[in-house]
């Protein structure tokens, strides 16, 4: 069965279609990677999924379970979000908090297990970014990657069905995408799911299952890295593609 | 001289101080509820209290005070609130507006990330606020809240015009015995009391710098 399934998204900002109409769906443990130019409506997908914004038309179902509908009230949109984790551009993390305590806190507030197990865990996720060593640090004192290591570490405490990444190396020096590039590769399994949005296509060709290129609101092309990258189907999709080589 | 003076002098600042600490205990929360109120969604609410705010700001203390003092007496014929209360009142309502506009500026200054990554972790609105918002805001804001509040320790001689005997009034009674020095005493302190709070502040960033942003 299909963990994620999308129906015929559409998002409208004023008179501005950003998103018109967009299905597609994810088995678990599937990697997809979206790709396209900015403004071609990426990012706003993600944030739908996230409930970050309200889709106008449209479904989204996590294992068969519809979660939009009319006038969700803010404790289903609440606990829908809880499907889905998002790892930001700009990170975003606490800058109170230490990157164990950023790590623990959504836990530990929700009372998901003994302040203990949620420890515990939080520390084998900091193993699993490299970066235990790090764990009293406030966030300023970590670099970019290290930020955002800490940040997708924060993500997977709360084991989403779903992660989501919006360019999650799009702010980081060219030296620092790598690592955490390297962390995402790593998170690949029969029981992650994920979706990146993301401007690195080496990436998107080695790690993902599936390939959507957006452009203008639309899915315009789909399929596996092979398909997307050697055999383009559309003009567009082939234009994008020799774009992004061209610059090298 | 100096004991008697010194004495006298104490009896007002006391009065002070008094004024200080209960303006500042009572205005410090109303003015989150302000905050809130001028940032509500609600545009009826929102309206109302940026109405509020702008006619207590664009208002001297001074007039706000004599009102609270005699309003209710003259437009209602109820007695009137005991010296003390009517310049709480007063004093609480007009910080309160000053200190919701620093909060909501601080409030403002927060990225909107820092909301999305609480709501992305599933956070209440309410977790929210004060697990992720409320410190970065009180670390941004100490600057200007504590030069407000440094401003209040001089404001409160405005209280003598509904008769508190407050340390000016106390300084200047020696006036009328040739004496202009205890003056010079009462402005000492102002200046002690002031220099203690800015250490304070000092201190208190100092501890907020454990953290960037």
């Amino acid at each position: 069965m299909n963990i994620l399934e999308v129906k015929n998204i559409k998002k409208k900002f004023g008179s501005t279609d950003v998103l018109k109409g967009v299905s597609f769906s994810l088995e678990q443990g599937q990697v997809l990677a979206i790709i396209g130019s900015s403004g071609s409506g990426k990012t706003t997908l993600l944030r739908c999924l996230n409930f970050l914004e309200t889709p106008d038309e449209g479904e989204i179902l996590v294992n068969g379970k519809l979660l939009t509908g009319k006038n969700l009230s803010e404790e289903q949109i609440r606990q829908n979000r809880l499907h889905f984790g998002l790892v930001f551009q700009n990170f975003n993390l606490f800058p109170q908090y230490t990157v164990l305590e950023n790590i623990t806190l959504a836990p530990s507030l929700m009372k998901q297990a003994s302040p203990v197990e949620i420890r515990e865990k939080a520390l084998k996720l900091l193993d699993q970014v490299g970066l235990t060593e790090k764990k009293d640090a406030y966030p300023y004192q970590l670099s970019g990657g290290q930020q955002q290591r800490v940040a997708i570490a924060r993500a997977l405490a709360l084991s989403p069905q779903v992660l989501c990444f919006d360019e999650p190396t799009s702010a980081l020096d060219p030296e620092l995408t790598g690592e955490v590039l390297r962390v995402i590769r790593g998170l690949k399994s029969k029981e992650n799911t994920m979706i990146v949005v993301t401007h690195e296509m080496e990436f998107a060709r080695s790690v993902a299952d599936v390939v959507i290129y957006m452009a203008d609101g639309v899915i315009e092309e789909m399929g596996t890295p092979e398909e997307v990258f050697e055999n383009p189907k559309s003009e567009k999709t082939r234009a994008f593609i020799s774009g992004t080589q061209g610059a090298y | 001289m100096f004991m008697p003076v010194t004495l006298q002098l104490l009896e007002g600042f006391w009065e002070t101080l008094k004024v200080f600490a209960l303006t500042l205990a009572f205005s410090i929360p109303l003015g989150l509820v302000v905050c809130f109120g001028s940032m509500s969604a609600f545009k009826p609410l929102r309206a109302l209290t940026r109405g509020f705010v702008w006619v207590i700001r664009g208002t001297p203390l001074m007039l706000q005070l004599i009102i609270i003092f005699y309003g209710p007496g003259l437009l209602f014929d109820l007695p009137a609130m005991p010296r003390l209360t009517a310049t709480i009142v007063a004093f609480a309502i007009n910080y309160a507006c000053y200190f919701s506009e620093i909060y909501r500026g601080g409030i403002e200054s927060i990225p909107v990330g820092q909301y999305e990554a609480g709501q992305v972790l599933g956070m209440t609105r309410q977790q929210i606020f004060f697990k992720v918002v409320l410190l970065q805001v009180i670390k941004r804001i100490m600057a200007p809240m504590s030069n407000e509040i440094i401003t209040l320790v001089k404001d409160t001689a405005l209280a003598r015009m509904i008769g508190i005997y407050e340390i000016i009034w106390a300084g200047e009674s020696f006036i009328k015995k040739g004496m202009i020095w205890p003056l010079f005493y009462t402005g000492v302190f102002y200046l002690v009391f002031n220099g203690g709070l800015t250490v304070l502040f000092a201190k208190l960033e100092k501890k907020l710098n454990y953290f960037r942003g």
